[in-house]
């Protein structure tokens, strides 16, 4: 495919039992894009991460990643070929301590024997220390991921999932339950990992998206309605009528 | 508060140890030889206990089969110890074979004429059978309960097949070692039987120390992952069936050794090592004794035990009820088994219920959190 693409999915339908979760989606992103993706519940948000990371496979289509198929690789190989994704409610080791949840996730190679044999490198830490600044978390180094705040534990999701190095990173809801200001300091993170990763956030949260100032893809009904920059999206008679309602929210 | 935590736990090992010591030291002088005898066999109990609160405590794969494991290192013993002291019997082939009109010596017991091979073998062969089972079963993605009753099923399986083969392995009689011969003396004699104490012994404490370097750093973390959350290891990129296929081939091979000390301590291997209550008993001493905690393991795996032939000596048959009434008390009231309670605020919240300790008046997170803000 075009090399300027990093990812490309071409028809992707996915079909539990009849039911169409995705209806032959297409969607492109560019090297360094933040993209924005949004749309109604049931729109196959999650199934379309789902389809990307490995979790569900489609019953049709492709998904070019660097220019490799990922259709039929586990879950594990494909984080290794550089695809990290943040869940909707975070998904962090609660009884580990936020210093073991990011060993975890800058660790490489990834193997038994190198975690048991060898002890983690000194770059690998000094990774670490920058990611727990990033996050406002350097004073919980040795806490339990457990006994954080909600907010912390997404942004100590956020930062593992920069630790992981991963070319493309899929956020899903990275503000659900977070105060306005973090949810402005979220904002601003992910625009600045933007770049150099290519980031796409999926939310709810209208408010967050326009802050994230960049293009928008609305999902509806298992396919993309429409694409473009907020301004275009939300003069959009199609989204207004699916999914933003009145003009004026 | 996580400083005096870390010391608490540390006063804790460094009393084990201490007490640990002596025992197995004073243990041999102190105790006669029939107690010696059922000390070094609980040991040896806690190795398997070991191994299960590697796959169940750490990486929450309950196994109902460790049976298996444990019987398979068993039958390696007793294969060696009953080929080698078969020199007086027709064919030079060990005495039971007799009985079934066997004449030659079956293929598979061959190798088991070196010392050597044994040794490997009692660790090994258990380990390779737990890899095989674990892979097949952990690459088709079973989990929880289902992985619970197929380890079961497995262990019905090897149970129904070792009880059939009385022209292999004599069947449901199984293979004595009590009156073979070692280094020219009965395996059952006094002698024998102190310096199996002592092996034991030592094995369990490195076996306590080979579990702590597995479970320390980064592939315990993995492990503890796994147990919480598998499918989030999986997306940051690491292969849960490889480590849970290693862990659980870690657990065979503790599991054999386990078995193999047992076996020449009780003097007998047979199927019944393979029964389905033996391989629930065995995860019982770990939740009684704190799942997630290695020391956990080992005194509960020692003390049931121990309890179990107390309380059968003085109230014969009552035992069942006061394991049952302990595994239910355990699940409960101490989730996190004995020593887990301990560690944790188990203790003091007790003391407070009965007004015998002061309230923490605020919440240990706040706490930690002013004393790091004065820091600043």
């Amino acid at each position: 495919m075009n090399k300027t693409y990093l990812l490309n999915l071409i028809d992707i339908t996915v079909s539990f039992e009849g039911f169409l979760a995705l209806n032959k989606l297409n969607l492109n992103l560019k090297k360094g894009e933040l993209r924005a993706v949004i749309g109604p519940n049931g729109a196959g948000k999650t199934t379309f991460l789902d389809v990307i990371t490995g979790k569900v496979k489609p019953t049709k289509g492709e998904v070019i990643f660097k220019g490799k198929s990922l259709v039929g690789r586990k879950e594990h190989k494909i984080a290794r070929l550089g695809v990290g994704r943040k869940f909707q409610s975070p998904r962090i080791f609660e009884n580990l301590t936020v210093k073991e949840n990011l060993e975890i996730s800058v660790s490489t190679p990834k193997s038994p024997l190198n975690l048991i044999n060898k002890s983690i490198k000194d770059e690998q830490l000094n990774e670490i220390e920058r990611l727990m600044k990033i996050v406002n978390l350097a004073q919980k180094v040795d806490t339990k991921a457990g006994s954080l705040s909600h907010g912390q534990k997404q942004w100590l999701e956020i930062a593992m999932l920069v630790g992981q190095k991963p070319d493309l990173m899929l956020v899903d809801e990275p503000v659900a339950g977070l105060t306005d200001e973090e949810t402005d300091l979220t904002a601003d993170l992910l625009k600045s990992l933007s770049g150099e990763n290519t980031v796409v956030v999926i939310d709810h949260d209208m408010e967050f998206i326009r802050r994230l100032d960049s293009n928008v893809s609305v999902l509806n009904q298992g396919t993309v309605l429409c694409e473009g920059t907020m301004e275009t999206i939300q003069k959009d008679q199609k989204v207004i009528d699916v999914y933003l309602g009145r003009p004026e929210d | 508060m996580s400083i005096s935590k870390i010391k608490f736990d540390k006063k804790i090992v460094l009393s084990f140890w201490i007490i640990l010591i002596a025992l197995i030291i004073a243990a041999p002088t102190l105790l006669p030889v029939f107690r010696l005898n059922l000390l070094g066999r609980y040991l040896s109990l806690s190795i398997v206990a070991l191994g299960v609160d590697l796959i169940w405590g750490y990486t929450g794969l309950l196994s109902l089969g460790q049976g298996i494991f444990f019987a398979l290192g068993g039958y390696c013993a007793a294969m060696y110890l009953q080929i080698t002291s078969s020199s007086e019997f027709p064919n030079n082939i060990p005495e039971f074979f007799a009985l079934y009109g066997v004449e030659k010596l079956p293929f598979f017991w061959e190798p088991f004429k070196s010392a050597i091979f044994t040794f490997f073998a009692i660790w090994i062969i258990p380990a390779l059978v737990a890899g095989l089972i674990g892979f097949l079963v952990f690459r088709n993605r079973i989990k929880g309960v289902y992985f619970s009753i197929l380890t079961q099923a497995s262990l019905l399986v090897f149970f129904n097949f070792f009880n059939g083969q009385q022209k292999l392995i004599n069947g449901t009689n199984g293979l004595k070692t009590d009156v073979t011969q070692l280094f020219g003396q009965m395996v059952g004699s006094e002698s024998m039987q102190r310096i199996f104490f002592w092996i034991t012994a030592i094995l369990v404490i490195a076996a306590w120390f080979f579990a702590k370097w597995v479970v320390k750093g980064r592939f315990g973390n993995i492990l503890i992952g796994i147990r919480d959350d598998e499918p989030r290891v999986r997306f940051t990129g690491y292969n849960p069936v490889i480590f849970k296929t290693i862990i659980f081939s870690i657990a065979g091979g503790l599991a054999g050794i386990s078995g193999a000390l047992y076996t020449v301590q009780s003097g007998i291997v047979s199927p019944q090592f393979m029964t389905v209550p033996f391989s629930i008993e065995m995860v019982i001493w770990v939740a009684v004794g704190g799942r997630g905690t290695l020391l956990g393991a080992i005194l509960g795996a020692v003390f049931i035990n121990y309890a179990k032939s107390l309380v059968s000596e003085a109230l014969p048959a009552s035992w069942m009820f006061i394991q049952g009434g302990l595994f239910i008390l355990v699940v409960t009231a101490l989730p996190e088994g004995v020593l887990g309670w301990i560690q944790g605020d188990g203790p003091r919240n007790f003391l407070q219920r009965f007004g015998l300790k002061r309230k923490i008046e605020t919440y240990p997170s706040l706490e930690v959190n002013n004393k790091e803000g004065n820091n600043e």
